[in-house]
């Protein structure tokens, strides 16, 4: 009956339009205490961690930049505001570990060795991308570097993560797997398939969500009944923390406890990194249905920011340095676009290559 | 003859020789290892892998969780790293539980990003056994269509051994459709040696000259009875078993068909959209110059699978269908 359905559409429009005007998911953690940060991370690691975020956003940005140029065709997915995740957690894991990322995670394969030029000819289908111009931007991945391919259909590789987890646990590796998926992520079955296979087989590996806020354009709260992510981890016996998100120390610390307690056969942690989408879900979508207000909030902790604050506060870096850093990033995206836009686009016929395999390696 | 060459020329059913392919490819390559629901503790609903877990223990013969979905997304991670998981659906129909890993995470990654996922899906397949919808689906077709992967399905046991220690030792994805209505049916006497039947390789089942009756699975066994009961009228049927369905060994399809200019494709699977379509489709392009008569399609309606036992037998394809269509055939 028309009333019946006036009714419950105004009452998801309501909760829909608190979502808007509420308090927004503000991330209250106490900031890190600087003797903390001292004490169990090596200046030179910080320091490191700095020039990764620094290179994640001039290389997004670049990205971005060429999309509304439109010399870069189909979607365009960036960690713009939320690159201390991927920057602190790929950090803090071993060469020998693998990372089985979120599509919101360039810091990830920065650190793993993929270079700027590499991901530009990537997101230019071009044939010296990581897929030789098979898939486009994050959709990448390579063995040899730890770095399984994303798949769109999200929560997807939560389940296989697992399985690269029980692949060292048959063999008696001391590796870890680390991988994770966003708040819309977790609603799907295979995100649950996945937290629960671990749990039950204690296996080592680490699961995170990216907590921006929003899938896509649904507000967490239309997405789950709960506040917290993190509560999904108690279900399936297993430790979960929150973590703020845009600090990349904390993000470092968090990752490390949960890598290491995985690696003594501890089994598997959850890890919420709260954080804030500040572009659209691709750099088509303008996102007006993300507040503004909530948008220029998340900008004064900007992890890049958090980062600077950071270091001035410990005596590791002023603006001259900042800037320095700056400079060499640029440069570096730079010489890696001349090297993209310089490399052959692949052929018509190779899309017939490679639909088999020849053989199968360990890894 | 000797105790020993009695026992080893003991027949062995097509469970025995699945059974058997997983216990040798285990004992030989120590990357094998199984998953799946109630195969350790219990040795599976069939009892394919009763006594694995005390021969390779918990961590080589995995009980899961029930969740398709994350079992084989597991398989898959722990392939690409280099283990060769043996999966085992409980029942071919609960393979939809796992669509989406299969076809988006399994058969793409090779193409996508090099990555090679060498890992079996053993999915017991097809009715007779009174399953009714749920536990007597034929889905091979559903993945039929998806490139990156490879989809095998025997019909004896010797090809059920053969063909199983092949696909583990594919590099790719293979999907095993073993039959449980022959589960215990069929026996054979198996080579003591090891062998594989190679993954792509149709096999004659039996030689013929007027019709090419091409199958797979538990139908090739109804091919067979039928071309018995035709023989008596003159009809001669050559009773092709395609053994692997994904790569189609489309040169001795077409070598047959070229040979008797006639073809009738039976499958368990529905009629619509089914690999016998996809056939029929390649010997129109291929072969118009060689067919002297219609290629027709014998397959269950498009419906799910009855329980009932006269909606059932109604369903599924009968020596009669065969018998009816190769006398029409055999009048062009």
């Amino acid at each position: 009956m028309p009333a019946v359905q006036e009714q419950s559409a105004g009452t998801l429009l309501e909760r829909y339009a608190g979502n808007l005007t509420q308090t927004p998911l503000l991330c209250e953690e106490e900031p890190m205490d600087p003797a903390d940060v001292t004490r169990d991370i090596k200046r030179a690691d910080l320091l490191q961690m700095y020039y990764y975020l620094r290179l994640t956003r001039a290389l997004e940005d670049r990205v971005t930049a060429l999309y509304r140029q439109g010399r870069i065709v189909g979607g365009v997915y960036t960690s713009h505001g939320m690159e201390a995740i991927a920057v602190g957690y790929a950090s803090a894991l071993e060469r020998n570990d693998v990372i089985a990322p979120f599509h919101r995670d360039m810091g990830a394969f920065l650190i793993r060795g993929f270079t700027p030029g590499e991901v530009l000819a990537q997101y230019l289908g071009k044939r010296t991308g990581p897929t030789k111009g098979k898939d486009g931007n994050v959709h990448m991945g390579d063995l040899k570097r730890g770095m399984i391919g994303f798949v769109s259909h999200l929560a997807d590789n939560l389940p296989v993560a697992t399985g690269v987890a029980l692949a060292f646990k048959i063999r008696g590796e001391r590796r870890v797997a680390f991988t994770g998926t966003g708040d819309g992520g977790t609603s799907r079955g295979d995100f649950h398939e996945a937290m629960n296979f671990a749990a039950v087989r204690k296996l080592p590996v680490v699961l995170f969500c990216n907590n921006n806020q929003y899938a896509y354009s649904t507000p967490q709260r239309l997405q789950m009944a709960i506040h917290d992510v993190v509560d999904r981890a108690k279900a399936y016996g297993m430790p979960g923390e929150i973590v703020d998100g845009n600090d990349v120390a904390a993000v470092y610390l968090a990752s490390k406890r949960a890598i290491e307690l995985a690696r003594a056969g501890g089994g598997p942690t959850f890890l919420e990194f709260k954080t804030m989408r500040m572009h659209g879900h691709s750099e088509h979508d303008p996102a007006k249905y993300v507040p503004r207000k909530l948008l220029e909030e998340w900008k004064k902790k900007d992890p890049i920011l958090k980062a600077e604050q950071l270091l001035v506060q410990l005596g590791y870096g002023d603006d001259a340095y900042f800037h320095e850093v700056g400079e060499r990033v640029k440069k570096e995206v730079e010489a890696g676009l001349e090297f993209a836009e310089q490399s052959p686009l692949p052929e018509g016929p190779e899309v017939l290559e490679g639909v088999f395999a020849e053989k199968a390696d360990s890894y | 003859m000797t105790t020993e060459t009695v026992q080893r020329q003991q027949e062995v059913t097509y469970l025995e020789a699945i059974s058997q392919a997983l216990d040798e490819e285990m004992t030989r390559d120590e990357r094998v290892f199984l998953m799946g629901e109630d195969i350790g503790t219990y040795g599976g609903a069939f009892k394919i892998t009763e006594g694995f877990m005390a021969k390779y223990g918990e961590w080589r013969v995995i009980d899961t969780p029930l969740a398709e979905s994350g079992f084989v997304g597991a398989a898959i991670g722990a392939a690409m790293m280099g283990l060769r998981p043996v999966v085992e659906m409980q029942f071919a129909d609960f393979i939809s539980c796992a669509f989406d890993q299969i076809t988006e995470v399994a058969a793409k990654n090779h193409y996508r990003w090099g990555a090679a996922v060498p890992m079996v899906i053993r999915a017991p397949f097809g009715g007779g056994v009174h399953g009714g919808p749920f536990h007597s689906e034929c889905p091979e077709g559903w993945f039929f269509h998806s490139p990156g992967l490879k989809i095998v399905a025997p019909s004896t046991p010797y090809d059920a051994k053969g063909l199983l220690k092949a696909a583990i030792r594919d590099p790719n994805p293979v999907l095993y459709f073993e039959h449980k209505f022959l589960y215990r049916r069929i026996k054979a006497v198996l080579p003591s040696e090891d062998y594989i039947v190679p993954i792509g390789k149709a096999d004659v089942k039996r030689a013929g000259n007027d019709i090419s009756l091409i199958t797979y699975g538990a139908m090739v066994h109804l091919a067979l009875e039928a071309a018995e009961l035709l023989a008596q009228e003159g009809i001669d049927l050559e009773v092709v078993d395609l053994r692997t369905l994904i790569p189609l060994d489309k040169d001795r399809v077409y070598e047959s068909v070229r040979k008797t200019s006639k073809a009738i494709l039976l499958h368990e699977d529905n009629k619509t959209g089914g690999i016998g379509a996809e056939i029929a489709a390649l010997l129109a392009e291929d072969c118009f110059d060689h067919l002297d008569g219609p290629v027709l399609r014998i397959a269950p309606p498009d419906t799910p699978v009855p329980f009932s036992t006269p909606l059932e037998e109604y369903f599924r394809p009968k020596v009669s269908d065969i018998a009816t269509a190769a006398r029409k055939l055999a009048a062009y």
